[in-house]
């Protein structure tokens, strides 16, 4: 996975909180191969039909949403339908947890931002798409007008700006993972599976 | 003498391999559980050319696919069902298949099995993990990328959640279950009310669940936002657990191990609500977000009076056909659920069967128990028959209508009483109105065509 630290492009306004990983992606796509790609699966059946459903006019680079974005199931398909659609940052006053991992963990960035400024955005945004630009080493957007800083881990800013995977960054721990190991079903040998 | 601790600081301090300057903690693995959806992983670690690097600590189990009502299954289906068993045999993965007597949904076998255990850390790729934590175990849900990172290393990269505690003190009301204290935390506190938190249930209302219901109750703090649930193990975890069949060979050494699991007494939290068990009535959910939930007494609200959560409600009532000021006693159904990974387990099969016995269903529905364990003690006991003779279908063990994966779906614009965990926007199937509530009012919703108080159902039955 490649890393990003500025990108400028569209951004667009998704109206309503607890859009939910559900929402993101119908249950029913997630036996696909993400070869194929999963932007077509994108709010697949809240988009398709609704004629007026911003994403069906633009495709974005950023999100603002609502509160509890990416709430409910761990499902990474969600965020492979997001990325795969183009999106690289979502803003929105709070994120399920485990969607927030998922998307550092693919190149997507999930910042949090007041509900005022979250208001703010949209109203500026409306309907349509504006202009956004976004900077992650120093922390700041522009979107629509708004110029604005947000907060991150330095941990996941790290990750985004280089790409980053956690399996390359255990690999140098391995030595004190055995030995974890082996401390610890020494001391408790029930933690081990009785076998069968 | 040294600091008191909270019960999640005991888990995480036993399982902390090394701490990063941010903070971040390298978590030892004890138990990873994979299922069919943990392709995109088994994809990843073979993109890596890694191994699963303790395949004796890894469990499989086909659930989120499973056919639960016989006939043809479609390819892709049968292809996620494959694509595991070959991942299982690559990697030694003990499975349990469809063709395995321990088969079921991860979070029912997990326990049932003896695998889930006070103590352990437990990870598995769904958000539903937080069950296990019913068992005094450090469990929480992981996407894809991080379920490769266990199977490649046995450990995963977390910040340690702040600490929460609920406390339910006083006494259930008849007719009140673990089910209702969950949907009535979450209306209260928001969806994402528990966020970064890792929520500990305590109170004299929760000593007295049984570990069915203690399960049901963690099983559901995903949906109040907080990745983990726990409840201190005591010794209702212990005699659930001693006769299992993964159970400990020393069980008396490690339940004294055990017992040093709890929050000392000065513990602090970083935040603590009390709720009155007495003040929780049967609740139903009436919109598309479990915090949109209310007692079954109560009306549909008006979205007016919801401040910032207005937009959300008006959105929720136009999906969900219902109008603002509709007694929620009496709202009709199409159809009933009864199962999955919150309330699939044997007590919940017998709530229901005790509110359906020698009556009859008034709407079709479906009765998937979580296991196929659990399916042949709930026939040996009659429940199964109970459900037929109610003109229910019982099925095989599977997470079923839950979630639809397996072709168990709700039509567009029918409405599902459910005993499930989510009533978001098509979860059930496009279109599909859900209604949470327990398997006890699932039964009584059956019967009466509409939803209803069971509370009357269950006068003069125990």
């Amino acid at each position: 996975m490649s890393g990003w630290s500025e990108l400028s492009g569209d951004a667009v306004a998704l109206r309503g909180a607890n859009i939910d990983t559900d929402q993101l992606i119908p249950a029913r796509f997630m036996s696909q191969p993400r070869a194929d790609g999963y932007g077509g699966f994108l709010l697949h059946d809240v988009r398709v039909g609704d004629e007026g459903h911003p994403l069906n006019h633009h495709a974005p680079q950023v999100l603002i949403a609502g509160r509890n974005f990416g709430s409910g199931s761990s499902r990474e398909a969600a965020v492979y339908a997001l990325v795969d659609f183009g999106v690289r940052a979502v803003f929105a006053p709070s994120f399920g947890d485990i969607f927030a991992g998922n998307a550092v963990n693919n190149g997507l960035l999930a910042a949090q931002i007041d509900e005022e400024l979250c208001a703010a955005l949209m109203e500026a945004l409306g309907d349509g798409a504006g202009a956004a630009r976004v900077d992650l080493a120093a922390g700041c957007a522009a979107i629509a007008g708004h110029d604005f800083d947000f907060t991150l881990d330095p941990v996941r800013r790290e990750k985004l700006v280089n790409g980053w995977d956690d399996i390359d960054l255990t690999g140098q721990h391995m030595d004190k993972i055995t030995e974890f190991c082996g401390a610890r079903f020494a001391a408790h040998p029930w933690a081990m599976p009785t076998p069968q | 003498m040294s600091a008191p601790m909270t019960l999640l600081d005991k888990l995480w301090d036993a399982h902390e391999i090394l701490q990063r300057d941010d903070g971040t903690s390298l978590l030892w693995v004890d138990r990873h559980l994979v299922h069919e959806g943990s392709h995109h992983a088994f994809a990843k670690l073979k993109e890596r050319g890694k191994a699963v690097s303790n395949p004796a600590l890894t469990f499989g189990v086909v659930d989120h696919y499973a056919p639960t009502r016989g006939g043809a299954v479609a390819p892709d289906i049968e292809r996620m069902m494959v694509t595991l068993g070959e991942n299982a045999r690559t990697h030694g993965i003990r499975l349990f298949d469809l063709m395995d007597p321990g088969q079921g949904i991860v979070h029912v076998i997990g326990p049932e099995q003896g695998l889930t255990l006070p103590g352990l850390l437990i990870n598995c790729g769904d958000s539903h993990t937080s069950t296990h934590g019913a068992f005094g175990a450090l469990a929480f849900g992981v996407g894809a990328t991080e379920v490769a990172h266990i199977l490649a290393t046995q450990t995963i990269w977390q910040k340690r959640p702040r600490a929460m505690r609920i406390r339910f003190d006083g006494m259930l009301p008849s007719g009140v279950t673990a089910k209702d204290m969950a949907l009535h935390w979450i209306a209260l506190l928001g969806a994402d009310g528990a966020q970064g938190h890792a929520v500990e249930y305590a109170g004299s209302a929760v000593e007295t669940l049984s570990m069915e219901a203690r399960m049901t109750l963690c099983n559901l703090s995903i949906e109040g936002g907080a990745r983990m649930g726990m409840v201190a193990p005591d010794a209702v975890t212990f005699e659930y657990l001693r006769a299992r069949p993964f159970a400990p060979l020393d069980f008396d050494a490690a339940e004294a191990d055990w017992r040093a699991l709890s929050s000392d007494a000065e513990a602090a939290f970083d935040r603590e609500v009390h709720i009155d068990a007495a003040d929780i009535a049967p609740t139903v959910t009436w919109g598309t977000s479990p915090e949109e939930a209310a007692p079954i007494t109560a009306r549909v609200p008006a979205p007016d009076s919801l401040g910032s959560k207005a937009a959300h409600a008006r959105a929720s009532l136009d999906y969900m056909g219902l109008e603002a000021g509709t007694p929620l006693d009496g709202v009709t159904v199409d159809q009933v659920f009864i199962g999955s990974c919150t309330n699939g387990r044997i007590e919940d099969l017998r709530m229901a069967a005790k509110v359906l016995v020698g009556r009859r269903a008034r709407v079709p529905g479906l009765v998937s128990p979580g296991s196929s364990r659990v399916k042949r003690q709930a026939e040996e006991e009659g429940l199964a028959q109970i459900f037929t003779d109610a003109g229910l279908e019982w099925a095989g063990a599977g997470c079923s209508m839950c979630v639809g994966m397996n072709g168990d779906l709700v039509e567009s614009g029918k409405r599902c009483a459910s005993s499930t965990n989510r009533n978001f926007k098509g979860r059930q199937g496009r279109g599909a109105r859900t209604h949470l509530m327990s398997p006890a009012m699932v039964a009584a919703a059956a019967v009466a065509g509409h939803l209803t108080d069971v509370r009357p159902m269950l006068e003069g039955r125990g």
